[in-house]
């Protein structure tokens, strides 16, 4: 029974973080469906141990007085053995999955942020075939993956002459100069990689994990990532703010 | 949450008279004790968790273990449908009755397996119960988790624009598999696996049967799911990139590095591309022995070998697998990537 309220509470954890959109500091959106399914199998599967287990307690002093009970395993006193040398017939090592519960309902970790991005070397960019122009806009919103590749690989063509907005958090630079960034994500937090921006122009003193949107032009300075000497691209910044973390909060 | 189920049910006062309940309700007495506990400490929980590096440890913790829950929930229902209702008798019906030919069809057999490697454990225990060969039975163990659509199609999402790795993956660990069987039939000994019992999946109730199953899987796997994403978390956060980085500029050492990373790890099956992918360090050939190592041997994986099979076996058995992995691993991302 106490397996069964673990379950329930595991998914409901899983459910209540899907609705609230926070899992989308964990895992890509397109998990969404797939986490609900999954969340209420696991309270379906919660909900059928306890029917069952009370049954079973109904049952099991009728069919221990009687030898030819219908069902022999509805005693929990016959399903010791697991199969898995436990000694009970529930794995001891689910209890563990008391861990996720706490931490999705309690604790409910932030969106990876400057730690991570100052451990990890940033994103190898890879060079498109033709960069289009900007579409119309003063200033355009760019996300950080397509400035860095414009900027690095098209030497800033299509960005000359254009203001550019980039949303990102601080961390700080190998020079100790704030920098902007954001998370890439593949598939989940764990393999989570930094794009990271350097910038120049109006000084920045917003601290690391702060979010910005900054304003500026482009900037034909080329720096490297100490970890894993990928180019790092530069922005001329003009002007800039502080913005609440984005829903989602990965690229 | 706890207290809400117990004061829902009418029998609650019935069974607590029950003296077979005591072991019960002692559990889930304990759980509601830690539970209050859990929420009084909140505060001083969120406290220990402000550090940069421990924050970013619980994020990738919570991260892993969302990120691998559907795979896992939908991996058990399935099995625990195939393990429920395909009938006792189709697996022995459906194999070549000769045992060298029987060890590639249960291999090829665990593609209509999805699930990962904590479900084909108890699976291939009780094929042996139902009278299959194990050598057959040892080479579905190994295949069914690796070559599964389930474990295949979350090897593509990870590695986008790698089909190549899915399909290496596939082959080398069917490959293994196969070869692990026909090795068992030159020289494993029947004494060596020793079966315990395993009362739920007889249930005369199907539907009884397959609920026992799913929550068996669930709390089991997931259960070493949560030791597998502390585990990669920890090595996340702890181990610096350029470290790891190190080791993996030698392509020997590389693949030693990750063959034995996939054994600690023990991360499942249908989970463990996605870690492979954010080691992008490592050469894709060490990442596909990573790939093919971690769903045959781990040290969950021996553990429950150990349950099922007996210690005499697992002792044995492991080991050779380890090595027939790196192997045939090594070979296959020599030719393949």
């Amino acid at each position: 029974m106490a397996q069964a309220v673990i379950m329930l509470l595991f998914g409901g954890a899983i459910i209540k973080a899907t609705i609230t959109d926070v899992f989308l500091r964990y895992v890509k959106e397109g998990l969404r469906p797939f986490l609900l399914v999954a969340g209420i199998l696991l309270v379906a599967a919660a909900l059928m141990t306890m029917w069952y287990d009370l049954r079973a307690g109904r049952q099991a002093p009728s069919a221990s007085s009687s030898p030819d009970g219908p069902e022999p395993s509805a005693d929990p006193h016959d399903e010791h053995d697991d199969g898995h040398g436990h000694g009970h017939h529930e794995p001891r090592v689910g209890w563990l999955l008391l861990l996720p519960v706490l931490g999705l309902l309690l604790i409910s970790p932030p969106a990876l942020g400057s730690f991570a991005a100052g451990q990890a070397g940033s994103v190898g960019l890879s060079a498109a075939s033709d960069y289009p122009p900007l579409p119309d806009g003063d200033p355009i919103e760019v996300s950080l993956l397509d400035y860095a590749s414009r900027a690095v690989f098209d030497s800033g063509r299509s960005l000359t002459g254009r203001n550019v907005k980039l949303t990102g958090f601080i961390t700080p630079g190998p020079d100790g100069k704030p920098m902007i960034a954001r998370m890439v994500l593949t598939c989940c937090a764990a393999d989570g990689r930094p794009i990271k921006i350097g910038m120049a122009g109006v000084p920045i003193d917003a601290p690391a994990d702060a979010w910005v949107e900054v304003v500026g032009v482009y900037s034909s300075q080329i720096g490297t990532d100490p970890v894993n000497q990928a180019q790092v691209a530069y922005v001329d910044v003009t002007s800039w703010q502080e913005i609440d973390e984005p829903k989602q909060p990965y690229a | 949450m706890s207290t809400t189920t117990t004061t829902n049910t009418p029998d609650s006062k019935k069974s607590a008279d029950d003296a077979d309940k005591g072991i019960r309700l002692g559990s889930l007495e304990v759980l509601a004790v830690l539970l209050v506990l859990l929420v009084l400490a909140r505060s001083h929980l969120a406290g220990l968790l402000a550090s940069p590096g421990m924050q970013t440890w619980a994020t990738v913790f919570v991260s892993v273990l969302v990120q691998a829950v559907p795979f896992l929930v939908f991996g058990v229902v399935l099995s625990a449908v195939i393990a429920v209702f395909v009938p006792r008798s189709f697996w022995a019906k459906a194999l070549p009755s000769h045992p060298a030919l029987a060890v590639p069809a249960a291999g090829l057999a665990g593609v209509i397996l999805p699930g990962c490697e904590c479900g084909s454990v108890p699976i291939a225990g009780s094929l042996i119960r139902r009278g299959v060969t194990p050598a057959a039975a040892l080479a579905f163990l190994l295949a069914a988790p690796a070559i599964n659509p389930i474990v295949l199609t979350a090897t593509v999402i990870a590695f986008p624009g790698e089909p190549q790795m899915a399909i290496a993956r596939g082959v080398a660990s069917l490959v293994v598999a196969v070869a692990m069987g026909w090795l068992w039939l030159r020289l494993g000994k029947t004494e060596w696996i020793r079966l315990p019992h395993r009362p739920d999946l007889d249930d005369a109730s199907k539907a009884k049967a397959f609920w026992a199953a799913c929550r068996h899987d669930i709390m089991h796997a997931g259960g070493f799911l949560v030791v597998g994403a502390a585990a990669a978390a920890t090595i996340n956060v702890v181990i610096p990139a350029a470290w790891l980085q190190s080791l993996a500029a030698d392509p020997v050492i590389s693949v030693i590095a990750l063959a034995t990373l996939a054994v600690l790890l023990s991360i499942c099956s249908e989970a463990d591309a996605f870690v492979a992918a954010s080691l992008s360090q490592f050469s894709l050939t060490s990442r596909l022995v990573f790939l093919v190592v971690g769903p045959m041997v781990d040290l969950k994986l021996i553990s429950m070998q150990t349950g099922v099979f007996g210690r005499r076996f697992a002792m044995r058995f492991a080991p050779a697998t380890f090595v027939a992995a790196v192997l045939v691993g090594t070979a296959f991302g020599a030719v393949l990537l």
